[in-house]
């Protein structure tokens, strides 16, 4: 019963900041509410018995990236960006598009149906404790993708360096 | 309906102690503001707060009462909601960390077996009240102070997850209730066991919580406030609360994962089970100090306040000494755990955050250029080289079969090396960058 | 109990919000964001269904998916500033250097 409170608020409330993200007028507002859906969805992973997701969820994805964002947008801070319009001239056809998708996929899930076995889900038990299961799992079956995963984290951080330091100026001046 | 009571009871003790703590925080917050001017005051020999209630006791009360009765001033074109919800979202995320944190064997909110990381994670969450607390004031001196700051917080947090990291592979496991276990089993703490990392946590922890010689997102003489400029009143001392919580929590971080919790010093030896009286007896010296200094008070009132703070502490001297003395297997007895363990815990904590004091009124501020590389270019290979060498000194030691003592001394030692390396080459740069460029005069 | 299904819908819901979110706005930090919410949908899916067969291999997927997430953050933004830097918009219809 208070499983089901909790999926209800999680999953409402990650709906409802993700429509805010998108129609928000502020970017800043956007940002938080994006938060906001990160940790509703960090929420969902520690109901489905992930604990070590939630917790990478809520370091990573809301403590770091969400940062990169906020800090970048108060760096390009344009107030005449209020005043914009928000959505592009072809919404209506984007709008439609999306939901021609969403619904492809409803019925995809529902005609295949009988294929998965969507009800009752495995018992818990096999995913604890899962800090330990998915570091054994990391570095025995998948150590491979774990290395490039690395080596993928250290060339997006030279490049994002790179692109946006500022250019040198010539010779001369001392910085 | 019943089912939901059902489902609801095993979270009743827990939602008391979140009451507790939430309804304690903001007290104990103010005293340890006392604490730190009274800290201040005797490090640059003068006496500090002594008006307000006997020797200053009740100065936190009296600047409780003022911020509240503040005017709430709100800048003009402030984005009013994220302004109201920044230092909201500081308090919030402060209070929340604590709640992973056992204060005691008994005295923890929720024990998640990824406890460390989860107040990590919600330290990097802090974040955003300094953030958008500066961008919502619209004002270029917080916004300033806000990206310094949260640059900062952002770069030591790395350094200080590796560190606990460091300790975390002598412990085994995220719990802390596990980890003050293990510490109680192995009998020794792990700042024996991992020393560079406490230290490396230590001067992180101090770049975390915006304490100085780390403070110059908020330091008077700069940036006015930093993210705080436009916050008064009590919005002000909800940023306030939420730093020195955030002291308290790491405070309590390193306790558990360093200091060996709640455990009294040399716990697993029984013939150092004189040290049981030891807290009963220093309430008890408290006291006793507190009725020396009765009659040198000035005012018959604080006279009587003393008085009044020295019988409180008596009474703590009682209840600390009642499991002591009462019949062992009754109730009283079976409280023994719980409050020592609880006095252990949060003399342990004081003590860390005197060390913060400490170290506020002797150091010089750093340059925000000087804090960054100390971050990146010193912490973090040294705190990275700290995890490689207790991974290497744990297989020494369960493998290899080295003895322990042996084991750990090599890495450390190799590790102050390292150190002494990084500090070498980057004193070498600062030399550089400070010299005079030819054809300057 | 929750179905697995449940999940499902949760996470077509926020793939689908995110996908509106990148076809429609016009500010690309905006856009971005929308990426980072039809990853967030991703992982839920994933997490769901390692949860209805009982291994840790959908965990494993969903951290590699965050750390490219992070990655993928990261450069975008760079991108942007860079961009910013030289052209003072955000909006992408008004990024047209390379239109004929």
């Amino acid at each position: 019963m208070l499983e089901q409170i909790l999926f209800y608020f999680f999953g409402g409330l990650a709906i409802l900041s993700a429509v805010l993200v998108v129609t928000a007028k502020n970017v800043v507002h956007s940002a938080v509410f994006l938060i906001t859906a990160l940790l509703a969805t960090a929420g969902i992973f520690l109901q489905l018995h992930a604990e070590f997701l939630f917790i990478v969820q809520l370091i990573l994805y809301a403590g770091g990236i969400m940062v990169l964002f906020v800090f970048v947008i108060m760096l390009v801070n344009l107030d005449v960006s209020l005043h914009q319009v928000q959505f592009n001239r072809q919404w209506w056809l984007g709008l439609l598009l999306a939901l021609v998708l969403g619904a492809h996929l409803v019925i995809a899930i529902a005609v295949g149906r009988s294929g998965l076995p969507l009800g009752q889900p495995a018992p818990a038990a096999s995913l604890e404790p899962s800090t330990q299961l998915v570091g054994r799992t990391l570095f025995t079956s998948y150590m491979v993708p774990f290395e490039i995963a690395s080596v993928l984290l250290l060339v997006a951080m030279i490049g994002a360096v790179v692109m946006a330091k500022k250019q040198r100026r010539e010779a001369g001046a001392k910085q | 309906m019943t089912g939901l009571l059902e489902s609801a009871k095993p979270f009743l003790l827990p939602m008391l102690y979140a009451v507790v703590i939430v309804l304690v925080l903001p007290l104990v917050a103010g005293y340890i503001v006392l604490m730190e001017r009274k800290v201040m005051a005797d490090m640059q020999v003068r006496l500090g707060p002594m008006r307000v209630g006997p020797h200053g006791l009740l100065q936190p009360i009296a600047d409780a009462v003022k911020l509240l009765l503040k005017e709430d001033i709100i800048p003009d074109e402030a984005d009013k909601l994220i302004f109201w919800i920044a230092p909201v979202l500081s308090v919030t995320t402060a209070m929340l960390a604590l709640s992973a944190i056992a204060i005691g064997p008994v005295f923890q909110i929720a024990d998640l077996n990824v406890g460390l990381l989860f107040v990590l994670g919600v330290s990097a969450l802090g974040i955003y009240g300094i953030v958008l607390g500066g961008w919502a004031s619209n004002s270029h001196y917080s916004l300033l102070g806000a990206l310094r700051s949260a640059a900062q917080l952002v770069s030591y947090e790395t350094a200080a997850g590796m560190a606990l990291v460091g300790g975390l592979l002598l412990a085994g496991s995220l719990s802390t209730k596990e980890i003050v276990a293990t510490q109680a089993g192995d009998g020794v703490w792990f700042i024996f066991g991992a020393p560079v990392g406490f230290f490396i946590y230590l001067v992180a922890s101090i770049a975390e919580t915006n304490r100085a010689p780390f403070d110059l997102p908020e330091a008077e003489s700069e940036l006015v406030a930093g993210y705080m400029t436009e916050y008064s009143g009590f919005r002000w001392a909800l940023y306030f609360l939420a730093e020195y919580a955030n002291m308290i929590v790491v405070a309590a971080i390193a306790t558990t994962l360093f200091l060996g919790g709640w455990l009294r010093p040399f716990s697993s030896t029984p013939a150092f089970n004189f040290l049981d009286y030891a807290p009963a007896a220093l309430m008890l010296v408290i006291a006793a100090y507190c009725f020396w200094r009765v009659p040198k008070q000035p005012v018959q009132v604080q006279k009587g306040f003393l008085a009044v703070v020295g019988l409180l502490f008596m009474g703590l001297a009682a209840i600390l000494a009642a499991p002591l003395f009462a019949s062992a297997g009754s109730l009283v007895a079976a409280a023994k755990p719980g409050l020592h363990g609880a006095f252990w815990f949060l003399l342990k904590v004081t003590l860390y955050i005197y060390v913060f004091m400490w170290l506020r009124f002797t150091f010089p501020r750093y340059r925000f250029d000087q804090l960054m590389r100390l971050g990146w270019q010193f912490l973090i290979p040294l705190s990275i080289a700290n995890v490689m060498a207790i991974g290497i000194a744990l297989v020494l030691h369960r493998e290899s079969g080295w003895g322990r003592v042996p084991a750990f001394l090599l890495m450390n030692v190799l590790t102050l090396g390292v150190a002494a390396l990084l500090a070498s080459a980057g004193e070498k740069k600062e030399k550089a960058k400070n010299e005079p460029m030819v054809g300057e005069a | 109990m929750i179905p697995t299904g449940y999940y499902l819908f949760v996470s077509l819901a926020l793939f689908t919000i995110g996908v509106i979110g990148v076809v429609t706005r016009r500010n690309v930090i905006v856009i971005l964001m929308s990426i980072e919410l039809i990853l967030n949908a991703v992982n839920i899916n994933l997490v769901a269904f390692s949860r209805l067969v009982g291994s840790v291999e959908g965990h494993v997927f969903a951290i590699f998916v965050i750390t490219d997430a992070a990655a993928e953050a990261a450069v975008g933004l760079g991108i942007i500033i860079a961009y910013f830097r030289n052209r003072e918009t955000l909006l992408a219809d008004e990024m047209d250097i390379l239109k004929w």
